[in-house]
């Protein structure tokens, strides 16, 4: 289920963020719980801990004694605003470079974001 | 259950299986014991189970000495691969009579939950079982003690891959509900690997490392790119193996990289990747000389 690579904690806090990028997660919601997360994705609980705390000293949870983890209020505009600061440098920038290499003018990829905006495809 | 190993010596005759061994392991947490065939690893557990006295050093399990101690035996389950220690012509379910006489923490009701998941009778008899059962049967048995000190060395080796999966599922949802100490050797690395809190690594009969699964994980990297460039980016550094495919070139570094390495790695267009932990392993065990 994860690559085995790169620190499974740090993948399962990945994907709570982006879930709270796509609203899939809402302010305040509360989400699963340790052992919950241990054994769906069949990983030692202190793992699924380690993102949890993770996600709670980066302001994306908080805590709750006794009742569980929950979506913090900010997350979202948090993470969106993070988001945007590496956008480019990690997203556009490795695309500009693939359509380089690839052959393909930029002008034909500013034409297809256009076409994206105006909801012609 | 606290385990402490000092100084931990086992000898036969003239073959040390296990040379001058020390570490300490947190109660309630799940280690992975790893080595290779005849590393010590059977050596070991025999001796933290009790079976077997230490030729020198000393091992405490919740803080007392295990060999021929009733009171702290009874809070330790091995289970060897394939429940090796039961009587063939026996039923299952005598098996399971008398695993129970040995512990107080035996849970009947569990270890009929554990046959169920496993499909196994207790009318089969112990020698009429394939060898996935037997695993499973042994597995049952170290799961169903609910010892706070329970080693399953290799006793899920027989099972087929489904059963396997049963197996680490079943294993996890009594470990958070029951939290104790369980040392897992195995030589399915990766599938167990994201079980294991800790990996304690040994070779020769000696420690090669004690650590935290994710931290060990993140100390390999795998730098590729053009060959003078890794020779030159490695050089200095602790390099495991290398491989090349035509001007490409692979090293597998063991250790943390700072920042200032990392943006050299980038301005050297070297790719740097993780290295999985199966393959961490093989490395670090490795006979010297053998690959190079």
């Amino acid at each position: 289920m994860f690559d085995d690579r790169s620190p499974i904690y740090r993948q399962i806090a990945e994907r709570i963020k982006a879930d709270v990028l796509s609203g899939a997660l809402e302010a305040d919601e509360q989400v699963m719980s340790t052992n919950q997360y241990a054994a769906f994705y069949r990983i030692n609980p202190a793992t699924a801990a380690k993102a949890f705390q993770q996600l709670v000293d980066e302001k994306v949870l908080y805590k709750k004694r006794g009742i569980g983890m929950f979506v913090s209020t900010e997350a979202r505009e948090m993470l969106r605003v993070q988001g945007r600061e590496t956008f480019f440098g990690e997203v556009v920038d490795p695309m500009v470079a693939e359509a380089k290499a690839i052959g393909i003018p930029l002008t034909d990829v500013i034409r297809r974001i256009e076409l994206l905006e105006n909801g012609d495809i | 259950m606290r385990v402490d190993v000092t100084g931990l010596t086992v000898r036969y005759g003239d073959v040390t299986a296990v040379d001058d061994m020390s570490f300490s392991l947190e109660s309630d947490k799940i280690y992975g014991l790893l080595g290779r065939n005849g590393s010590g690893k059977t050596s070991l557990m025999s001796v933290l189970a009790g079976y077997r006295k230490p030729s020198g050093g000393t091992v405490l399990v919740g803080g007392e000495p295990v060999f021929e101690n009733r009171r702290a035996t009874a809070g330790i389950s091995l289970v060897r691969h394939v429940a090796d220690a039961a009587d063939k012509s026996d039923k299952i379910s005598e098996a399971l009579t008398y695993a129970a006489w040995w512990r107080d923490s035996w849970d009947a009701r569990y270890a009929d939950e554990l046959l169920e998941l496993f499909k196994l009778s207790r009318d089969e008899k112990i020698g009429a079982l394939s060898l996935g059962q037997r695993s499973a049967f042994g597995v049952t048995i170290g799961l169903a003690s609910r010892a706070p000190l329970t080693m399953l060395d290799e006793s899920h080796l027989g099972m087929d891959t489904p059963t396997r999966y049963k197996f680490y599922d079943a294993l996890l949802q009594d470990f958070m509900r029951n939290p104790r100490t369980f040392i897992l050797s195995t030589h399915l690395i990766e599938e167990l690997a994201a079980l294991l809190e800790e990996v304690v690594i040994i070779d020769g009969g000696k420690l090669v490392l004690h650590e935290e699964t994710d931290s060990l994980r993140s100390r390999g990297i795998e730098v590729t790119g053009v060959a003078d460039d890794v020779d030159g980016f490695v050089a200095g550094l602790t390099v495991l193996s290398e491989k090349t495919l035509g001007r490409t070139k692979s090293a597998m570094v063991y250790g943390s990289l700072d920042d200032e390495q990392l943006a050299a790695a980038r301005r050297a267009g070297l790719e740097l990747g993780p290295i999985a932990l199966q393959d961490l392993f093989v490395h670090l065990t490795e006979p010297v000389g053998e690959t190079r």
